[in-house]
């Protein structure tokens, strides 16, 4: 009896010994932690239970019946993040540069389907060379498991991808496919080819770093949500994400206990928005008043800064948050801001997340580059994820809202449940010099009668109250009364209950 | 007494004689320019009058506007608090003429005191000690020997057009004296084509203290003590306190008499304030008077309990002075700090922007036994124009000794938030660590002696740190247990949240062991000592008052991943508390040093370039204004970020750019 035991410790202790020290010593010297050394800081300690810890490839060429390893790459199995249940999968570059085979892709899938079936989210972290070219089409369809996995669990259980070695090649689209993206800065890197391929095939000289790394993917392709110092930092601020995130979709976004009175009054907000109308004011402000402590987790931080997107708390339950940003073009909207708050209301409505809209929108961006880039569809796609949203939705305009895009941000057509305005909102088709242009063409030459006509429309449309009388603003408030407000609208929507007619799925202008 | 007064000027000083006068029953009306239409001092008055565009030489400074604000409010007297109109002769002589009440003094005073050479004429004549020195042509070395010695070394030796030291000598002996004279009049001749020489005493140590004097239109005059003012950076003070550490009995009563001997000879009422410089030695020598109410009166107050402002308004409604010299004592020490709108890390270059949080300490009596006073003129969520002075607020702390004041102000300082715009808070608070400072061995040349770098922010020292490091411990404990009562945790398979941690801050690693009981958390370090840290601080509050090993500790608390970003006593910490296990990985980190963006100046946003303020070759100042973009028709102003040669402008006037495109290049 006694040897068994022995022999499963000693089993384990290859098992958990990975590649071995040497290349232990070698991703250290990256700057980068293990596989298991990763799951210890993202799991809450002692809680982490494994799955397949002995299993190994099946292939037998090119040698590598003869390089075996247990657990073949990939560390995987459930534990809890401060007591609530989630699933990781976590490569392990130390083995066979993490590459992913038959079985390596088979362990993900089991945690899946097990993470599908109990409900709860995923979490991978990938540090993988790619495909395991010796097991050749095996690894492809290997990966065409999680894939297809990924997909089944999209909007059922919650998946974030922490990126933090290579990801490269068809490995991209498993991440791809998951609801938050993050990478470490200067140690992770994603691309489809990477940059020998893209040297031979386009004659591009290019860097890892430029074409996939955490930079590129945070400001420039907005593949990537947030990228953070270090892996150990990474963490951190994932643990810090997944407090923010329902377990599944059967369940409502967690609460915790808070400490901050949801009738706070901030007097300074009376004076947030200038007297001058040409001035930015930063919208972030608004959203660390209305928030519990201030607590404001950004998603896309460095992407179309000129819509905000991010979880706060509002009596300790978490709400999503889309704001226009004055300090960033205006808050227009454009084809990234667009595309980023049309994935990000989408999120909340699979997962629950009741949705702040914090409205000062001057319209859509003008140009060809927009037009050419089709801002008609990429616009459309957040009309489309706001109207088909079924959760809470509580909106505050605050200065401006104009043209199509008043329609967009989460306006009362589109089902919002409470819109409210403060006293310095603006509902209209246009600015009064635009539509005075139009409505009084022939009057343009002189500049005294147009000057009148513009006070004309100001006095006539610069206000909430048209808006108000027709009851598309549901009540007008006082901006030092916000959170309050905000905070009661969302409390009496608890119960909201709302669906959309039967469908197999909709058809997002995608 | 009047019934109605108006306030011809604007931030903390209008709020102040505001207060007063509402105490007096007396109602208020301020004058605003479009800069402050939602200005402080505009909501507490009791009326308002608009009186022109931002800039002080069209509103604030401008008689005529006064005098029509004046006429429709039907205002009996001004107050013209200090800087503005404060001490013009021809604002005071309008008045006369339109038959309404200056607080002040009577404009001849004001005249006399107005000019250097006259005012030390007639401090001279009512037997005030000046400066020794030698204003007549000096013909050669020999005299100007003679001169020297009569004067007394050190002395100074200055080109009479000089300036920014140039033509200046300090000679300690009369070799000394006869070779400076001949080369200051030669470099005089040289850099101003005018070689007239003058000899002063160079005074050593200098100090700037200054004496209090009120005077009424009964012919009392009183002092009120003084105010030592020594620390000053490039002559503006930035501390005060009352009285000086410096002064003994004997030499307060000799400033006082002779201060109050000058305010007789120029006919002066109202309250006043006589500069002198006091060397090593005690020898004090008038430098001028300053005909107004002083920034710094506060000091004052809190030592005397005398309301200046409320004497003002009464001298000037021709009440006799209801005290005489002998019942004025001096009660405990005062301290001022004035909070600046100036950013101390980046060479104290004046912040403007929103206030987006400005919350000052609680005024009134304080748990330690003493008194913080604050003189505001802003307010949370308004807005600090380039207009006007950077000074924004005076914060002062009384207590029964100047260490119990010091100690005071520490914490008053620490308690003071304000958010949004770069401030002097840290510097301040630093100056109050400051062992010199504590010491009372302080000059006019503290700051530059002290700081010569400029201000880097404070480090802690050990015994603080530790404070510092258990107080974050505690606090990240009760951050930690609120995480687990998260909703959707499995039953009986909780997090427990661990005892052990490690504190790391200021580049030190600090293991603790935390153990929590009902009164607060005691926190041992590894070698054994311990702190017992209580406080009621939850998760997000902004400000974390605390009790460690019994004594107060205030900080402000930000959030940084895995830790705290802590502000106190002048020191800006990122206190990071982490599991022994994150902190062991950590280690594994590589340091990564910040990206080198500096070199280049990059558009933040996508738009079009309106203008671009330099060109290729230009030395430019940090904060200089270099470029403006307009986004969508709002206009931004891009600043350089610090001081460089501008070596290419890649973008001109007109250009469309996107975000990153870089618009200039610095060498």
């Amino acid at each position: 009896m006694k040897d068994i035991l022995q022999e499963l410790e000693d089993r384990r202790a290859v098992a958990r010994a990975g590649g071995g020290a040497r290349r232990v010593e070698a991703q250290h010297a990256k700057g980068k932690l293990t596989a298991r050394e990763r799951i210890e800081l993202l799991l809450d300690e002692g809680s982490f239970e494994e799955f397949d810890m002995f299993v190994q490839h099946r292939c037998t060429d090119f040698g590598m019946e003869e390089t075996r390893h247990p657990g073949d790459g990939v560390v995987t199995g459930w534990g809890t993040i401060n007591g609530r249940m989630v699933y990781v999968f976590s490569q392990d570059f130390t083995v066979l540069g993490g590459s992913v085979s038959e079985t390596h892709a088979a362990k993900i899938c089991k945690i899946m389907d097990m993470a599908i079936q109990n409900g709860a989210p995923v979490i991978g972290m990938n540090d993988s060379g790619g495909a395991r070219i010796q097991e050749g089409v095996s690894s492809l369809a290997a990966y065409g498991e999680v894939f297809q996995r990924n997909i089944l669990a999209s909007g059922v259980v919650p998946q974030i991808s922490l990126i933090m070695g290579p990801c490269a090649g068809g490995a991209v689209y498993s991440p791809a496919m998951t609801d938050f993206i993050f990478m470490v800065k200067d140690s992770s890197y994603m691309f489809v080819t990477g940059p020998d391929v893209v040297k031979t095939v386009t004659n591009e000289q290019v860097t890892a770093e430029e074409l996939g790394g955490a930079s590129t993917h945070t400001k420039k392709s907005s593949v990537a949500d947030g990228a953070y110092e270090n892996d150990v930092e990474l963490i951190a601020e994932t643990r810090r994400l997944f407090d923010f995130l329902p377990l599944n979709n059967r369940e409502k976004a967690p609460v915790r206990p808070f400490f901050d009175d949801p009738a706070r009054v901030e007097m300074s907000l009376d004076t947030l928005v200038p007297d001058n109308p040409n001035q930015p004011y930063d919208m972030k402000e608004l959203i660390l008043k209305i928030a519990d402590e201030g607590d404001f987790f950004e998603i896309q931080k460095d992407f179309a800064g000129n819509i905000i997107t991010g979880f706060i708390r509002l009596e300790g339950q978490t709400v999503g948050v889309v704001a226009n940003q004055p300090m960033v073009l205006a808050g227009c909207l454009d084809i990234d801001a667009s595309r980023k708050a049309a994935r990000f209301v989408r999120f909340c409505d699979a997962f629950e997340v009741p949705i702040l809209t914090l409205v000062d929108v001057p319209g859509f961006l003008p140009g060809t580059s927009q037009e050419y880039g089709g801002v008609i569809k990429h616009g459309a796609k957040l009309l489309f994820a706001y109207g088909e949203a079924t959760v809470p939705k509580v909106t505050v305009l605050t200065r401006k809202t104009y043209g199509g895009a008043y329609v967009v941000m989460s306006s009362k057509h589109l089902r919002g449940d409470f819109n409210y305005a403060w006293p310095t909102a603006e509902v209209a088709v246009m600015g009064a010099k635009g539509a005075v242009e139009i409505l009084y063409r022939s009057e343009l030459g002189d500049k005294d009668k147009i000057a009148g006509r513009v006070k004309d429309y100001e006095d006539r449309f610069a206000n909430p109250f048209v808006a108000a009388e027709k009851g598309f603003i549901d009540e007008v408030i006082m901006p030092h009364s916000t959170r309050r407000r905000v905070a009661r609208a969302f409390a009496s929507l608890r119960t909201k209950k709302q669906a959309n007619p039967w469908k197999k799925h909709d058809n997002i202008p995608l | 007494m009047f019934k109605k007064i108006l306030i011809a000027n604007r931030g903390e000083i209008a709020c102040r004689v505001i207060k007063t006068a509402r105490k007096m029953g007396i109602k208020t009306v301020a004058v605003y320019s479009d800069a402050d239409r939602n200005a402080l001092h505009v909501k507490m008055a009791d009326e308002a009058v608009h009186i022109g565009p931002p800039p002080a030489n069209q509103s604030y400074i401008v008689i005529d506007r006064i005098m029509e604000a004046i006429r429709a409010t039907g205002a009996e007297a001004v107050h013209p608090g200090y800087g503005f109109l404060s001490e013009r002769m021809d604002f005071a002589a309008a008045l006369e003429k339109e038959g309404v009440v200056f607080i002040g003094p009577p404009s001849p005073a004001i005249e006399a005191m107005g000019d250097k050479i006259t005012s030390k004429k007639l401090a001279q004549e009512a037997g005030v000690s000046t400066v020794p020195g030698y204003m007549g042509l000096i013909a050669d070395s020999e005299e100007a020997v003679k001169i020297s010695r009569e004067i007394g070394y050190p002395v100074m030796i200055k080109a009479s057009a000089g300036g920014g030291g140039k033509g200046m000598r300090i000679a300690w002996n009369d070799q000394e004296a006869a070779e400076g004279f001949q080369s200051s009049k030669n470099e005089a001749a040289a850099s101003f084509g005018d070689d007239r020489i003058f000899i002063e005493k160079f005074v050593t140590q200098p100090r700037h203290i200054e004496i209090q004097v009120l005077a009424d239109k009964h012919g009392n005059c009183v002092y009120l003590h003084e105010r030592e003012c020594s620390i000053q950076r490039r002559n503006q003070k930035v501390i005060e306190e009352a009285p000086s550490p410096f002064l003994d009995e004997a030499t307060r009563k000799a400033m006082g008499e002779q201060a109050c001997a000058l305010a007789k000879a120029v006919g002066y009422t109202s309250a006043g304030t006589v500069e002198f410089i006091v060397d090593g030695n005690r020898n004090f020598y008038f430098l001028e008077m300053n005909t107004r109410l002083q920034v710094e009166h506060p000091v004052t107050e809190l030592i005397t309990g005398v309301d200046l402002v409320e004497q003002m308004i009464r001298v000037a409604a021709g009440e006799p002075l209801p005290f005489a010299q002998g019942d004025l004592k001096i009660n405990g020490w005062a301290m001022e700090s004035r909070l600046y709108a100036e950013d101390p890390y980046r060479n104290f270059l004046p912040s403007i922007g929103r206030l987006t949080r400005y919350r000052p300490p609680v005024e009134g009596k304080t748990a330690g036994g003493g008194i913080v006073r604050n003189d505001t003129g802003v307010y949370e969520g308004g807005e600090i124009s380039m207009f006007y002075d950077p000074m924004i607020a005076k914060l002062c702390t009384w207590g029964e000794t100047r260490a119990a004041a010091i100690e005071e102000m520490r914490l008053a300082l620490d308690t003071f938030e304000v958010e949004g715009i770069g401030h002097n808070l840290p510097f301040c608070s630093a100056v109050m660590e400051h062992p010199r400072f504590t010491s009372g061995n302080i000059t006019t040349a503290f700051i530059a002696e002290e700081y010569p770098e400029g201000f880097n922010g404070v480090t802690l020292d050990g015994a603080m740190l530790r404070r510092v490091a258990a107080a974050a411990a505690a606090m990240n404990r009760v951050a930690e247990i609120r995480r687990t009562k998260i909703t959707g945790t499995m039953d009986n398979h909780q997090r427990r949240v661990g005892d052990d941690w490690v504190v790391s801050v200021q580049g030190e690693a600090f293991p603790v062991t935390v153990s929590a009981d009902k009164g607060g958390s005691t926190v041992t370090f590894a070698e054994g000592t311990s702190h017992r840290v209580e406080s009621d601080w939850t998760p997000g509050q902004p400000l974390a008052r605390l009790m460690v090993d019994g004594t107060p500790l205030v900080m402000k608390v930000g959030k940084v991943p895995m830790g705290f970003r802590l502000r106190v006593r002048g020191a800006d910490l990122k206190c990071l508390v982490r599991s022994p296990r994150q902190h062991a990985l950590s280690l594994l980190m590589p340091e990564k040093l910040p990206p080198d963006t500096s070199k280049f100046l990059l558009c933040p946003m996508p738009g079009l370039v309106v203008k671009i303020n330099v060109a290729e070759g230009d030395e430019v100042q940090e904060g200089q204004a270099l470029a403006t973009v307009e986004a969508m028709k709002m206009e931004n102003i891009l600043k350089a970020e610090r001081r460089g040669v501008v070596k290419k402008i890649a973008a001109s006037a007109g250009a469309s750019l996107k975000v990153d495109d870089i618009i200039m290049e610095f060498e």
